[in-house]
């Protein structure tokens, strides 16, 4: 053991980590904690799968021929990038781990609502990762992360019944999650905590857990049908013997379009804390930003059409669903306006999680800018299926979700651990992974735009240089990500003990011990103040 | 909690049910044309009502659970009538007419 | 000081039916029903789902539709309503004598409502029986003829598809719900319940009724519509 912790005043208090040894102690466990360092692992893990498809899939496109694999094995690895990423690692990435952790600390509760559901859902989850790693291993999958229709139900030789039994099977997770959230946030806030001085986070997973809870039974539905057209050739979605294809991207995208907001809500929670804990000052238009998340939720289905623009759906819904995307640009211009408004004449500290929150705001400006290219109906035809959208939307999900990921795991690893991670790393990382991104994803921009389109293994010669760099920019993306997986480890050992508050932040969680007990308060607190009341008390004492 | 209802409420509910599920099918064999499926989904949505206020006891909930039960009919509201917005007008348009 | 032998303390004098992490009985009960609300919502989406589609292919096949309805019998059909209703009831009655902790009715309403779950089951039995007869159970048993009309053969196959799917489906929630009925029963033998705790049997209640009001708009939706071109 190192000399640094050993500190001699504190005698280990009992905490959430410290309180049972043992792996049974973790998994069985009703510790809303623990299950969230469950997930934490879980989909690190699946992080890490997705990402070696990613890395296949740069490498395969580093030259214009086609040469490393050929197209079908191309195939897969875009669809099982496409399918892992989604939905086993951004759908539960914040909700399932900062959000286990952290909803009900934040509201003054001593666990979520429905502790045995919330251990249950971890476990669906591990089934649901169960078999779609088996269709990994198997041999794949090839139909992209969408199941297409009737590519996936008639024509498809891999095994998708497989892949679309995990995610299906992942889904009832995402609702179990949601179900325990909605009922915790509103049944079990601590005394004064009311809906107007609940922190911004909490605000983002309510909306979140509503589009889970809504949206999520209905994809499940349609991946069973296509397991059932499947097996039995019936002809739900085949158009040889009387489906319709287009009805499965309808009930498809009635859950992936608001999905698409599961997967970025809770992170624009954590930016709108990072935000005020790093400007030194309360948020500015608290109300504008929780209720635009409502919002968003929302309008958020109301908009799926735009994914169908070239489809041969009827041209009067395309106007409709157009003219309602557009919408969408306004609670997330709400939101982006009021964090910059926050940062306005506040002490901006720049440490490592308002690092990534700067990521956050630039990149996914960029990424929903030019989502309402995409709205626009004229300009869809010409880019549809092309790498501008792979890039629009990995400006979205990798640019602000994993970019707000990352900073909350900062931000709250003290609180999660107890320890403090290397700055000097962390502000390293933080640096290479944006710009590595940006290097990844804004070429890709320029090749959709020239027309390179997105799932083929080959491509004109002329678009190397661009896809070059967007391989070299994947490789210095991903060290940009195992650095932090190693600072991490190593902290949770030797990394120096934090205190209860290091940021100085405001917040019930940081005024229990890092890590907390196992009912995170000794007592019940009473709530007081306002959300972010920064302003009351100008000098803050950093620990 | 709140009162709880008597046993007389309960059976005059069943009873009603009971009743409208007789005219449903009763008047399913009147051949209305279009207003057939009008008229049965109406009577079942004023059943589904009476299962929900007074079986479910919904009538006497806090406004959060009316609230919830609401939502999920609006949100079926929302995935059929946006079905529907693409499958009823896709043939107003006419075909080589459109570019 | 106060650490987690506190928090024990704290709620030893309680109801020994509180979790530790709700403060008081109200708070554990309106969680338990708000859980079941919204568990009910992501069910109305499921059904949504399937009532969805199931629609779509109406409004596009209207035909084949109406030709699928003669294979529907309404007198079942009409039959198991009413059974279903009854076991409302019987259910909401049930919820009632727990509240007032009368056991004993509890009980016997309990049984009475498992009973008529199980005549709905056994009815829907005897008309996939009788749709197994008829040749019309698409995949294992279906006729390419189509009772002599093959140009409706492959869209009423996937309308018989979506009748299965729908009505099995309910079925299965039935069986769940069978099932729900036997454990709380077995939980009211063993006294588990009183006047101040029933949570279980409320929020099966709620399931029960939810399960109900799906056939309520499955009855006119498979087997009503349609039922005019047939009877004349």
């Amino acid at each position: 053991m190192s000399t640094a912790i050993q500190d001699p005043q504190t005698v280990e208090r009992p905490n959430y980590l410290n309180a049972e040894y043992g792996w049974k102690s973790w998994l069985l466990t009703t510790d809303h904690k623990r299950i969230a360092i469950l997930y934490l692992i879980s989909i690190t893990l699946m992080f890490f799968v997705g990402g070696i498809f990613a890395v296949l899939i740069r490498l395969e496109l580093l030259t214009p021929q086609g040469d490393l694999v050929n197209s079908d094995t191309y195939n897969k690895f875009f669809s099982m990038h496409g399918i892992v990423m989604v939905f086993f690692f951004l759908v539960p990435s914040i909700p399932a781990t900062l959000g286990n952790f952290l909803v009900p600390m934040m509201i003054g509760a001593k666990d979520l609502a429905f502790p045995r559901i919330n251990l249950l859902s971890w476990y669906i989850y591990i089934v649901g990762a169960v078999f779609t790693l088996a269709a990994v291993v198997l041999g794949g999958v090839d139909t992209g992360w969408t199941f297409y229709t009737p590519f996936s139900s008639s024509y498809s030789n891999t095994f998708v019944i497989t892949a679309a039994s995990g995610v299906f099977v992942a889904g009832f997770s995402s609702i179990l999650t949601g179900l325990n959230f909605i009922v915790t946030i509103h049944k079990m806030r601590a005394p004064g905590m009311t809906w107007g001085r609940l922190p911004l986070f909490v605000w983002a997973n309510y909306a979140t857990a509503l589009i889970q809870v809504l949206g999520t039974p209905v994809v499940a539905i349609t991946l069973a049908l296509v397991g059932l057209e499947r097996a039995f050739r019936i002809g739900i979605f085949d158009p040889a013997i009387g489906g319709d294809p287009i009805l499965f991207q309808h009930m498809f995208w009635f859950y992936s379009h608001p999905a698409v907001y599961i997967m970025i809500l809770p992170g624009m929670g954590v930016i709108s804390e990072l935000v005020t804990c790093f400007s030194r000052k309360s948020v500015f238009g608290y109300s504008f930003i929780a209720g635009s998340s409502i919002g968003i939720a929302i309008i958020g289905f109301l908009v799926w059409g735009h994914h169908m623009f070239v489809t041969g759906m009827s041209m009067y819904a395309s106007l409709y669903f157009s003219l309602l995307s557009f919408l969408v640009a306004v609670p997330s211009a709400i939101k982006v306006f009021n964090w910059t408004a926050t940062m306005f004449r506040g002490s901006i500290v720049y440490d490592t999680p308002m690092l990534y929150a700067f990521g956050f705001i630039g990149l996914f400006t960029i990424g929903g800018l030019t989502g309402l290219f995409l709205a626009t109906l004229a300009v869809d035809v010409h880019v549809t299926d092309t790498y501008f959208v792979v890039a629009h939307f990995h400006y979205v999900m990798v640019g602000g979700m994993v970019m707000a990921y990352m900073g909350g795991l900062h931000f709250w690893w003290p609180k999660i651990s107890g320890r403090l991670y290397p700055e000097g790393w962390a502000k390293f990382a933080a640096l290479l992974v944006f710009a590595g991104f940006n290097l990844t994803f804004f070429p890709q921009f320029i090749l959709g735009y020239l027309g390179q389109p997105r799932r083929y293994h080959a491509y004109a010669p002329e678009f190397q240089v661009l896809n070059v760099m967007s391989t070299a920019g994947a490789s210095i993306l991903g060290l940009g990500y195992l650095i932090p997986l190693i600072y991490f480890l190593w902290s949770m050992r030797h990394g120096p003990k934090a205190t209860s508050n290091p940021w100085g932040a405001k917040g019930l969680e940081w005024e229990t011990t890092s890590p907390p007990p196992t009912f995170n308060f000794d007592k019940t607190p009473i709530v007081t103040e306002e959300a972010y009341a920064y302003s009351h008390k100008q000098e803050v004492e950093v620990g | 909690m709140h009162e709880i209802p008597s046993v007389k409420t309960y059976v005059a509910i069943w009873a009603t049910l009971t009743i409208l599920t007789f005219v449903t099918y009763s008047v399913a064999k009147i051949d209305m044309g279009g207003f057939n499926i009008v008229v049965a989904m109406g009577i079942a949505f004023f059943k589904m009502m009476l299962v929900i206020l007074f079986f479910m006891n919904v009538k006497a909930e806090s406004p959060l659970t009316k609230l919830f039960a609401g939502a999920g009919f609006f949100w079926l509201i929302l995935l059929l009538g946006q079905f529907f917005l693409d499958y009823a007008t896709r043939g107003w348009m006419p075909e080589g007419k459109m570019w | 000081m106060a650490d987690s032998h506190g928090v024990v303390a704290e709620h030893a004098e309680h109801n020994p039916n509180l979790r530790h992490h709700f403060d008081t009985m109200a708070q554990q009960f309106d969680s338990a029903t708000l859980g079941m609300w919204v568990f009910l919502l992501t069910e109305i989406m499921f059904f949504g789902g399937m009532f969805g589609a199931y629609t779509v292919y109406r409004s596009m096949y209207p035909e084949a539709f109406a030709s699928t309805s003669k294979h529907m019998d309404a007198f079942w059909g009409g039959l198991n309503t009413a059974v279903l209703i009854v076991s409302s009831l019987t259910m909401a009655l049930a919820v009632r004598a727990a509240r007032l902790g009368q056991q004993k009715n509890l009980q016997i309403l309990l049984v009475l409502t498992m009973i008529f779950g199980l005549a709905f089951l056994g009815v829907k039995a005897i008309e996939y029986h009788a749709h197994w007869v008829e040749h019309m159970v698409p995949y294992w048993n279906w006729d390419p003829n189509y009772d002599g009309q093959p140009q409706y053969a492959h869209n009423a196959q996937i309308l018989f598809c979506f009748y299965f799917f729908m009505t099995g489906f309910h079925a299965l929630h039935m069986i769940v719900g069978v099932s729900l009925m036997l454990v709380i029963l077995m939980m009211a033998r063993r006294g588990a319940f009183n006047a101040e705790y029933f949570t279980p049997v409320e929020i099966s209640g709620l399931y029960w009724h939810f399960v109900d009001i799906v056939w309520i708009f499955l009855f006119p939706l498979l087997y009503l519509i349609g039922l005019h071109q047939h009877t004349t």
